[in-house]
């Protein structure tokens, strides 16, 4: 419809080609043997791998375009987001103020 | 009927998965209009959503697209980025237990958004709760907005302008926040957002938050106390 230039039918055998493989390493985390995850050495593994996988994922977010690190309104939307979650504010409601933040920053920007 | 929903609604498991749901779904309309840009038919774009299923791998992908990458080198992006879902995947098979058909279903369900609605639970019962509520609720708004998008296309114009990058970044930053609960995650996060942006301009797309990975791995394996497992390992205990 609105695409400018369709790259084609070809595309379809990697698009399952890719979504095959993401379902197979989504499962094959769950077939890694329980037992190995009851160690408290691999609980803390798994407690920090959290940690580091989310601030990564908000840095990402915050501040990369494409392989650039960039300065933009998304900078006001993280501010924003701490400021409402310091203040307690539900999950819901930061995402909105986050939101709400860059967008007037480019508004106004 | 009544009493039954408002006693859902007071799980707080149940409320975070459905505001995440929200807040990560709407942004399924970016993802629909960035896909028709890249090239890719209505069809197309609707099949990554229902089927790969992990917002960072199908952008990666599409991002390839895009650029006028070969198919192999978005094949490689979206799968590198879908390494963490393993990871999730073996937290979720310990705190859910899922069986048979369960397993199948929950494992697609398994992202960013319902992996981190389990894993901020203590209770057992709450952790299930958070996983379907999320996994569920994200699926569905995910897949109806990546079809809005991607029919309404370039009329959306630039997907920033509407400040949804910034509801993403609140997003993850309110997945992060609970986990800050004192000096060693904080020191933690610091440390891997940090490395994870040094390594941007010179690894693909993806990469960084495998080293993230990484360094996060590291850090939970050289560590004594019982410190940075915060509420994933209280969680795990309580599973148990």
């Amino acid at each position: 419809m609105n695409a400018m230039a369709e790259v084609g039918n070809h595309w379809w055998i990697w698009v399952l080609l890719a979504s095959a493989v993401t379902y197979g390493t989504k499962l094959l985390g769950y077939s890694v043997p329980a037992h190995w995850l009851r160690h408290p050495r691999m609980a803390r593994v798994a407690g920090a791998l959290t940690i580091a996988l989310l601030a990564a994922l908000t840095a990402m977010n915050t501040l990369v375009s494409g392989q650039q690190l960039v300065l933009d309104a998304r900078l006001a939307a993280l501010a924003v987001a701490i400021i409402a979650l310091a203040l307690r504010a539900p999950f819901l409601l930061v995402v909105v103020l986050g939101a709400a933040a860059s967008a007037l920053v480019r508004f106004w920007g | 009927m009544a009493s039954n929903s408002s006693g859902l609604w007071s799980s707080p498991a149940v409320r975070m998965g459905v505001s995440i749901s929200i807040a990560t779904g709407l942004y399924g309309i970016s993802f629909g209009a960035l896909g028709v840009a890249a090239g890719l038919s209505v069809w197309q774009t609707c099949a990554l959503s229902l089927l790969m299923f992990t917002g960072g791998s199908q952008f990666a992908f599409v991002g390839v697209v895009a650029g006028g990458g070969a198919g192999a080198a978005a094949l490689g992006a979206a799968s590198l980025l879908g390494v963490r879902n393993a990871v999730y995947g073996m937290q979720m098979a310990a705190l859910l237990g899922p069986r048979g058909l369960g397993r199948l279903l929950s494992a697609q369900l398994t992202i960013d958004e319902s992996a981190a609605t389990a894993l901020g639970q203590t209770e057992k019962a709450e952790q299930k709760r958070g996983f379907w509520t999320a996994g569920v609720g994200v699926y569905l708004l995910w897949n109806l907005f990546t079809a809005a998008g991607a029919l309404l296309g370039n009329a959306l114009g630039d997907p920033g302008r509407w400040g949804l990058d910034g509801a993403a970044v609140a997003a993850f930053m309110g997945l992060l926040w609970p986990r800050l609960t004192h000096k060693e995650p904080i020191a933690l996060a610091v440390v891997a957002a940090s490395i994870a942006m040094l390594a941007v301009p010179w690894v693909a797309p993806g990469v960084p938050i495998l080293i993230a990975a990484v360094v996060g791995a590291a850090w939970g394996y050289g560590s004594r106390s019982s410190g940075p497992a915060g509420q994933g390992a209280n969680a795990q205990e309580a599973a148990r």
